[in-house]
């Protein structure tokens, strides 16, 4: 099967353009996607088969038209007494037009009448062009409810009102910030170790990278979308180094840096460092240009933690959350030692967002570790491997702390955090 | 967010169940069915499963390689599994919310866990 690949490849890429174009001429969003859907799935059985058209788009678009009509008909017959017979004649096809409407349509996916879940799965179907089951499987859920959950998504969206056209200019940066965020936890649920079930899973966080791209070209004078998407280069180019030959994950400061994209690298630091330059600051540039930093030192002991601090301090400014807090106290005991660490965290540990996170027992445990309390850090390791409840990381969490206990004291062990 | 609701009833509970009118259980059937109507129609639902009679139970036990079924030593416990709601939303709150509106919860216990994923990091 040489050409599944380049199907699948092709059949993502032109998704949401014959969507677009559906919508535009015949209105209902929802009738419109499941016509696409369906239309994907007989490309997809089709075209490796037989071989892609020639004009691909235009059969995509025809075959999707064809489904419309049916699904509308069926649906017609059955509201028939419900409705007035002007409504029984069919729309008349109207020329497509050549705009992108992919923004447009990432940004009804993403309404604010849905849940994350549903703006999750219904972006990967309608702009990602994923099929229901490549999303059951990548989130390891049930194709019904995948299924059930965009066609409920669609009808809020319906019931709320909106069109299919983008927001009024005064809602379209809160909109696309929206999309970024659902852009971005895309890529992190990807972020797994690849081993069990991930054999099947769609690579999501390719995917995330991949709609952010498209993102970016649409709106390339906005530095965050830019800032996301260096964000997202920097750090997919640690993957071939992030697990072990068993499947656990290695620590930034541990990773052979050999194994790191070097592309992927250059095309992040060039897209932050123009964003940084050309517009205004945001939290999705500060964490790249943090994950540039780390990915710029050939060395672990070469990173520039001073610079690193400074960027939290900016990020602490724009963005303040737990993590920001806890990989700020990180920077810190990085360029003062750990006992300054240890005091910020200290200070910070019962404000009401840190309370109780498994996440100040895992920086306590490594400050711990750096300043050479192998006992206190083992104990901080463990506690804080009982509360996460990511099951890699809570494997990385017992492996530092079985790793303390096998070693005993003995001189400061080297930087072993994974603040990114 | 994965989270785990677990529907526990005892004695009490099943006393009252049991004493319901046939109309008095047909609406309580009905309330958990708009309960689940409604969290499908929020896409948090991912599953729900009412279990049977623990008495229909096996508990399976391997030992050097022989599986062994038998009949659990459930129906004797005064706590029983009944039911389960598998939900997915922004947090344990939210979770716990939907807890505390399962019809009857104030005669039976729920718990709710959080599940497992498998993401490297917490969002």
């Amino acid at each position: 099967m040489t050409g599944g690949y380049e199907v699948e490849r092709l059949l993502r890429e032109l998704a949401p353009q014959v969507l677009g174009i559906l919508v535009r001429r015949f209105d209902g969003f929802d009738i419109c996607e499941d016509a696409v859907q369906e239309a994907l799935l007989a490309a997809a059985l089709q075209w490796p088969r037989e071989g892609v058209p020639d004009n691909p788009k235009g059969w995509l678009v025809t075959v999707a038209t064809r489904r419309r009509t049916e699904m509308w008909r069926a649906d017609t017959a059955r509201r028939r007494r419900e409705l007035s017979a002007a409504a029984l004649a069919a729309p008349q096809p109207e020329p497509a037009p050549s705009i992108d409407d992919t923004l447009t349509l990432l940004l009804l996916c993403c309404h604010p009448s849905l849940t994350t879940a549903s703006q999750v799965a219904l972006t990967l179907r309608a702009v990602g062009g994923l099929t229901t089951a490549e999303i059951a499987r990548a989130f390891l859920m049930p194709e019904a409810t995948v299924a059930q959950r965009i066609s409920r998504a669609k009808q809020r969206i319906k019931g709320s009102g909106a069109g299919f056209h983008l927001p009024p200019p005064d809602q379209l940066a809160t909109r696309v910030s929206a999309a970024l965020r659902v852009l971005y936890l895309i890529f992190n649920e990807g972020y797994t170790a690849s081993s069990g079930p991930a054999l099947h899973r769609v690579e999501l966080s390719t995917e995330a990278i991949r709609l952010t791209r498209q993102l970016q070209k649409q709106r390339p004078a906005d530095g965050e979308v830019a800032g996301l998407l260096a964000l997202m280069l920097l750090t997919d180019a640690r993957r071939p180094a992030r697990t072990g030959p068993d499947g656990t994950l290695v620590p930034l400061a541990e990773q052979d840096r050999g194994l790191w994209d070097g592309a992927a690298i250059a095309e992040g630091v060039a897209l932050i460092t123009h964003a940084l330059a050309a517009t205004p600051v945001g939290p999705y540039q500060l964490q790249a240009a943090i994950a540039a930093v780390h990915d710029e030192a050939a060395r672990a002991d070469d990173t520039d933690w001073r610079q690193i601090l400074a960027l939290y301090d900016l990020l602490n400014r724009v963005e303040p959350g737990p993590m920001v807090t806890l990989n700020r106290i990180v920077a810190i005991a990085m360029v003062e030692g750990p006992a300054a660490g240890l005091r910020q965290l200290l200070a910070h540990e019962s404000d009401p967002v840190l309370a109780g996170h498994y996440r100040v027992d895992a920086v306590r445990a490594h400050l711990l570790e750096l300043a050479g309390d192998h006992e206190g850090a083992r104990a901080h390791y463990e506690r804080a491997a009982v509360r996460t409840l990511s099951l890699p990381e809570r494997r990385y969490l017992r492996s530092r702390a079985s790793r303390l206990v096998t070693t005993g004291p003995g001189p400061a062990a080297r930087v072993a955090t994974r603040p990114e | 967010m994965k989270y785990l609701i677990l529907i526990y009833r005892n004695p009490q509970s099943r006393e009252i169940w049991e004493n319901m009118s046939p109309a008095e259980q047909a609406a309580g059937y009905d309330a958990y069915a708009a309960f689940t109507e409604e969290l499908m129609a929020t896409g948090e639902l991912i599953v729900s499963e009412a279990l049977a009679d623990p008495s229909l139970s096996k508990r399976v036990t391997v030992r050097g390689g022989r599986a062994v079924p038998t009949d659990g030593p459930f129906a004797e416990a005064k706590e029983q599994l009944a039911g389960i709601f598998l939900v997915e939303c922004d947090s344990i709150d939210r979770a716990v919310q939907i807890a505390a509106r399962m019809p009857g919860a104030e005669h039976l216990d729920v718990d709710v866990r959080p599940v497992l994923h498998l993401a490297e990091t917490e969002p």
